[in-house]
Order: C-alpha cells, then sequence, then structure tokens
C-alpha cells in the first residue's frame, strides 16, 4: 500500500534548520553580564560620541527598574541577564572596520556566502544593497558610494554615529523612547549595531536597501538599532532578513526598528525572519522580542510586511503613529508557527492626525503543537478626524494539537471613525489535499500550493526576490505539517 | 481499459458497495445510473483512491495494473481523472498556477520537462475556449466564488486539459441548466475518442439525451443489478427505479 498522508508527513517533519550550521570565528568579549561598567566598555568600545553614553546610561538604569514582562500568550522561563555576553565582535571586525568589501575577513565572507548572502557587489543581480551585521558588528555595506552620489545615507549604525552623529541625535529615541518596554530599555542600553537609512528631500531610493542579520557567537544576545529617515518626499524600500546557528540554549534577539516617516515620504519595511526555532521538542531557539515603529507626518505612509517563520518565540507589533493628517500606515504579515513554537504578534495603529487611514491583513499559520497569536490594537484618538481601519486576520489550522487566537483591540474616540474587522479561522482539509491528488499534485506540494494562495495577499507586498524566498521558506517551515 | 471484479467496499465499517462487477474497453461511454445512497459516488471515491474507504474484497485493474496499490496522485499521472460532484475552493491560486502544477506533476511521472509559460498559456486558453469560459477565468482562484455550473464547467474543463485516459464524471450534470448541460455534453463529446473512456455516474436520463451511452448501468444496494444498451436509461426515465428493481 501507498504510505498515506500521515506517513508522508512524519518523514517530512524531521528536516533540519539548514542555516543552522556554526563557524568558529575569534570574538572580542565584553564582560559577562550587565552592569554600569560593561555599558561604558561598549560605549568606549564603540568610540562613540559623548551623548550616547548618557543615552545608554539612561536606557539602563530606566531597565534595572523595569520588569521583564510575561503578558504574551504563551511561555518563557525568566531569563537571567547576569548569563550572557552584551558585546561579542569577530576579532577581524572589532580590530579594524573593513573599509572596503574587499578587506573583509575571509572566514567572516565565507559565512554570508553559505547564508547566500553575497557581499560583492558584481555579484548583486538584483539591486539589492546590503548591510550584513555578525553578531554586534556590521561587516560590509555594499552600493554606499553609488547611493552616497545621491544624498543617501546608508551604512551600519556605528558609522552612523561617527559620521552623521547630529543626524542620530536628532531622531535617535524620537519613535521608540529609551524607556518604552523592558526590551527596547535593555536595547537602547547595550545596543551594538545596525543599519541606518536617511533618505534626503524628494529622492527616491532607486534599489532596495536590506541588512541581513546573523547570531553567531555562543550566550550573546543580539541587540541591533535601526533607524531608517525618509526626508519630505523621500522613497525607500528597505529589507531584513536573519538566521542564527542552532543551539540547544536559547538566544535572546531585542531589537529596535525606528522609522520616521516625513511629510509626504513613504517607507516600506519588509521582513522575512528565519531565526532558529528551536528543535521539534522546544529546545533551543531564538526569543524574538522586538520593538518596531514608525512614525508618520502629514500624507507619509509607512507599510510594514513581515513574512515570520522562525524563532522559538516572536513577540512583536510593528505599529505605525499616524501623527500627521492623511497619513496611511499598512501591516501585512504572515506568521507561520510549527513544533513547538509561539507566536504573539500584530501591530498597533495610533489614529492622531485627521483622515488618516489604516489597513492590516494578518495570515496566522499553525502546525504542530504551536500556538499563533494575533494581538492588534486600532486606536482613534479625538484629534483623528475621519479615521479609517481597516482589519482582515485569517487563522489557518494544520492538525490537531495547535492553537490560533485573535485578540483585537479596538479603542475608537471620534465618532467619525470607521473602523472595520473580518477574521477567519479555516484547516486545510482533507478534501482540498484529496482534489490536489487527484489532479496528480503530491500532498507536499499541495500544501505549498494551498498556504502560498492562502498568503497571497501578504507575499504580493514583499519586493519579488524576497518574495521568492519567503515562499522558498514557507514551504521548508510547513514541510510534513499536514495529516 | 477498467476491470472491477467483485469490489466489496466499507465506509466507517458499513458496506456500501457488496461485490461489484464492470468491464469497461477504451473509447466507451458507460453510464451509471441509481438511486441515492446505491453507491455511485462510493464508486467514483475508490477509483481515484479517497482515503477512508476501505477495500474488503475484490479487485481493480486499469489497463493491467493493480490500481488499488496507487496513491490517488498516481492514479492521476495514470490517466484517471474524476470531475467531482462537489468542487472545493483553493483561496489564492489561479486556476493557472493549479494547473501548472497539476500538469508538470503530470510530465515529471512521464519524466518530461515543465511546460514554459507561453505552452501553458496556449494549452490552456484552447481548452476554456472549449468550454466557452471567459479567459479571465484562468486567473481567478480555483472555484472560489464560482456559481455551481461554473465550477462544473471549470471540472471538464481541467479533464481537457489533462487529458487522461478514463474519466469519471460524478453527477457532472446536476446543477446545471440547460446551456450549461449543452456546453458540457459537447465539450465531452468533442473528448470523446478510441483511446478514452468515460464512466458517466448520474441520477438523471437527462444528460444521456446529449452523451450517447454505449452502455447504462444501473447500481442498487451496491451491485450493478442491470446493464444494456442506451435504451436502458429510457426505459428507466419511463418507470422509475423502483418498477425496474422489483424482482423479476
Amino acid at each position: 500500500m501507498q504510505p498515506t498522508q500521515d506517513e508522508i508527513l512524519t518523514q517530512h517533519l524531521n528536516r533540519e534548520y539548514e542555516w543552522g550550521f556554526e563557524v568558529p570565528v575569534e570574538e572580542e568579549l565584553a564582560p559577562k553580564g550587565l552592569s554600569e561598567e560593561v555599558i561604558e566598555f561598549i560605549w568606549a568600545k564603540k568610540k562613540e560620541p559623548p551623548f550616547m553614553l548618557d543615552f545608554r546610561m539612561r536606557a539602563y538604569r530606566a531597565w534595572k527598574e523595569m520588569r521583564e514582562p510575561h503578558w504574551l500568550n504563551g511561555h518563557y522561563d525568566p531569563i537571567d541577564y547576569q548569563d550572557a555576553y552584551y558585546y561579542a565582535a569577530p576579532k577581524a571586525l572589532a580590530e579594524k572596520r573593513p573599509r572596503s568589501l574587499e578587506e573583509v575577513d575571509p572566514e567572516i565572507r565565507r559565512i554570508f556566502d553559505r547564508l547566500g548572502i553575497p557581499l560583492h557587489e558584481q555579484e548583486i543581480l538584483a539591486g539589492v544593497a546590503v548591510d550584513a551585521v555578525l553578531d554586534s558588528v556590521s561587516v560590509a555595506t555594499t552600493y554606499k558610494e553609488r547611493l552616497a552620489k545621491m544624498g543617501i545615507l546608508f551604512c551600519s549604525m556605528s558609522e552612523a554615529l561617527e559620521n552623521y552623529p547630529d543626524l542620530v541625535k536628532k531622531y535617535l529615541g524620537t519613535v521608540v523612547p529609551y524607556n518604552d518596554n523592558f526590551f527596547a530599555a535593555l536595547n537602547s542600553a547595550v545596543f551594538s549595531d545596525g543599519s541606518f537609512v536617511y533618505v534626503p528631500k524628494g529622492v527616491r531610493c532607486p534599489i532596495e536597501l536590506s541588512t541581513y542579520f546573523r547570531i553567531n557567537a555562543r550566550k550573546t544576545g543580539q541587540f541591533e538599532r535601526t533607524l531608517i529617515i525618509a526626508d519630505e518626499g523621500a522613497y525607500v524600500s528597505y529589507l531584513e532578513g536573519c538566521t542564527a546557528p542552532k543551539r540547544s540554549e536559547h538566544q535572546l534577539h531585542a531589537a529596535v526598528v525606528e522609522l520616521v516617516a516625513l511629510p509626504g515620504s513613504y517607507i516600506k519595511y519588509s521582513t522575512v525572519q528565519n531565526w532558529y526555532p528551536g528543535d521539534r521538542e522546544g529546545r533551543g531557539g531564538v526569543f524574538n522580542f522586538v520593538t518596531k515603529r514608525g512614525i508618520a507626518y502629514d500624507n507619509a505612509k509607512i507599510s510594514w510586511t513581515q513574512v515570520e517563520t522562525g524563532s522559538a518565540i516572536t513577540w512583536k507589533y510593528p505599529s505605525v503613529i499616524l501623527k500627521g493628517d492623511n497619513s496611511t500606515g499598512e501591516f501585512y504579515s504572515v506568521a507561520v508557527t510549527n513544533h513547538r513554537q509561539q507566536a504573539d504578534t500584530g501591530t498597533k495603529m495610533i489614529h492622531i492626525g485627521k483622515n488618516t487611514r489604516s489597513r492590516i491583513v494578518s495570515k496566522g499559520i499553525s502546525a504542530g503543537h504551536s500556538q499563533n497569536t494575533y494581538r492588534g490594537l486600532v486606536q482613534v484618538l479625538p484629534s483623528a478626524e475621519n479615521a479609517r481601519n481597516f482589519s482582515q486576520c485569517d487563522s489557518l489550522l494544520i492538525g490537531q494539537s495547535c492553537g490560533a487566537h485573535t485578540f483585537p483591540y479596538v479603542e475608537v474616540k471620534n465618532p467619525t471613525a470607521i473602523v472595520e474587522h473580518e477574521a477567519t479561522t479555516s484547516k486545510i482539509g482533507e478534501d482540498i489535499l484529496f482534489y490536489c491528488n487527484q489532479r496528480g499534485i503530491p500532498t507536499q506540494e499541495a500544501v505549498e500550493l494551498i498556504i502560498n494562495g492562502y498568503c497571497q495577499e501578504v507575499l504580493a507586498h514583499l519586493p519579488l526576490e524576497f518574495a521568492v524566498e519567503a515562499r522558498k521558506l514557507l514551504a521548508i517551515s510547513l514541510e510534513g505539517s499536514v495529516g | 481499459m477498467l476491470t472491477i471484479r467483485n469490489l466489496h467496499v466499507s465506509v466507517e465499517g458499513r458496506p456500501i458497495l457488496k461485490g461489484l462487477n464492470l468491464e469497461v474497453r477504451a473509447g466507451q461511454v458507460h453510464a451509471i445510473m441509481g438511486p441515492n445512497g446505491a453507491g455511485k459516488s462510493t464508486l467514483a471515491a475508490v477509483l481515484a483512491g479517497r482515503e477512508g474507504y476501505e477495500v474488503t474484497d475484490g479487485e481493480v485493474l486499469f489497463e493491467g495494473q493493480n490500481l488499488l496499490e496507487l496513491g490517488p496522485e498516481e492514479r492521476s499521472h495514470a490517466g484517471v481523472f474524476l470531475a467531482f460532484q462537489y468542487p472545493v475552493e483553493i483561496p489564492g491560486v489561479s486556476m493557472v498556477q493549479f494547473l501548472r502544477a497539476a500538469l508538470n506533476a503530470h510530465r515529471a511521472a512521464q519524466g518530461l520537462d515543465p511546460l514554459d509559460t507561453a505552452e501553458l498559456m496556449a494549452l490552456l486558453r484552447e481548452k476554456a475556449a472549449l468550454l466557452k469560459l471567459d479567459p479571465s477565468f484562468l486567473t481567478r482562484s480555483v472555484n472560489e466564488g464560482f456559481s455551481g455550473g461554473e465550477r462544473k464547467r471549470a471540472e471538464i474543463f481541467q479533464m481537457a486539459v489533462l487529458n487522461p485516459k478514463l474519466a469519471i464524471l460524478d453527477e457532472t450534470d446536476s446543477g446545471l441548466d440547460i446551456d450549461a448541460l449543452k456546453i458540457v455534453a459537447d465539450a465531452v463529446n468533442a473528448l470523446r475518442t478510441p483511446q478514452r473512456a468515460f464512466l458517466l455516474i448520474t441520477h438523471y436520463y437527462r444528460i444521456l439525451q446529449h452523451i450517447q451511452p454505449d452502455v447504462v448501468h444501473i447500481l442498487a444496494d451496491g451491485r450493478i443489478v442491470r446493464s444494456g444498451g442506451p435504451q436502458l436509461a429510457l426505459e428507466l426515465e419511463e418507470k422509475g427505479y423502483e418498477a425496474l428493481l422489483l424482482p423479476a
């Protein structure tokens, strides 16, 4: 007899995380644990301007007074913050930051080669400028000079602090304050690198800007900080990708992303998140506790698109503060959980300006023993005349042991607002799989087809080459999950 | 082409087919008629390989091969097509994407390379025209928002694209208005070849006025109780099942 769907499934379920390799790279570490001395060490190591020490110290002191939050719809054991390193720099990078791509240490280059992230500009076909971040340090930024001719600044946060301290000082912490929440405060205290983008007035950035994050060192958290500023009438599309080696212990990833969309500008921010999700029993994996927020001024637009397939726990709410009149916020999300993964993700749309618009499309897919939660807030303040929101939250269940949850919060303080919410829950049923099988499509391929169809509306918002990668990731994450 | 011998099938422990015999040759059209609950749709499901149907006895040979050993997609690759009574919706997946996956799976099974987009589109447009389907139908999601009649036409369209050896039409005529029935029947007639056989499962004589069967069978209580030429269908239409099924 033929193997049953269950058997096919079980075979595929054992598939390994492909990006879990570890490359021995000599690292320079800060003293273990967290203290004012460590903060100063990081600040000094990075030769930052004085205002940064102040920013970091205020954040650290605020953080010390805060308690680790545990309100997510899921569970994680309290983290021992003293049993981790807050700064890890591959020595080759710490001693001398490469000035050009040719100077990048071959060992480090090999890591990114294995990940398929080209650091050689001639190999970049699709016209994507890449900033590659390994552990705490930016490795290389491609296409920098070409962008600079248009006045576009795209570099690591370290370089930005060195070369454009005034711009950083003006905007850093203005969207996500240093004491915003426990993990944002921790990030503000210890962040070591990340990407910085500034697009000047009226300039349309002609290529996709991309940062690729990689955790390599052991017992380190990754605390990157991204700051993107689109000046009046500017446009930029930014992509973020990430992987980590397989580890039996959990790794904390507490990033902060701040977007500043000045009047008439448009920032499009896309994420394909594939941190190590842990093994089938839930051992190891990345805690992806991230604060992402943008502020949109008059006539500006911010659009978040995320495909979340990795991490043991994903806990984040990319949000838009619709401060200016006629500003627009969008959130398109696919969150996939399998095995023991937990995701509690969604968005916040805060309507302040008049005629502000927001649109939320969330697609949750749960398989295995995973838990997948959409949590969203649509807030219309008294000043937001004629605000409009549309939310669509769909959940797809695969198998019998997973869960899907939806918590849409709506607070409307202006009677002219129109807020719409639609939600569906469905399953990949035996009938739809049989229909595909009967047409000759094997079960695994059928699942991919169905999932892609289900996520189509979100994937359509990703830049093309990213959408291709996202489709592959979706297929891999759910391989063998149908029974 | 298709030989069914003494087929016994149970669903959840309940016997549905109780010793069914059937012989279908290439080029023939067989109509299977019978009252509700006789086992008509069970026969279709078992031939296509749906899970949940337990074969307790008998055998099914398709071109000499034991069909029951094959998975549903392998049966499809071997040339068995089922036009569903209730086609399902696949949101977000266009008919083009769906049939590209299906066709390329068939081609892979034959050791052929995937079709390129131009060849695929030419084939799909040609077959859509056969079913008088608007080309925009190709970019719509599979069966999503289709009327009952559109779904049935879409099934026959898929059959035309996949070019099967044995096509099983499970009550394709139900839910069709006269015009749609005519379109479907014309398409089926156009697809009749000496190499292809049809199994037409139906309640009604109506479709047999448009598609002339070679053999008509009456299925009752899990067995074929009578077989004959086209005139049997007419007799059934006039007298009803009960009269025909009374013991002689």
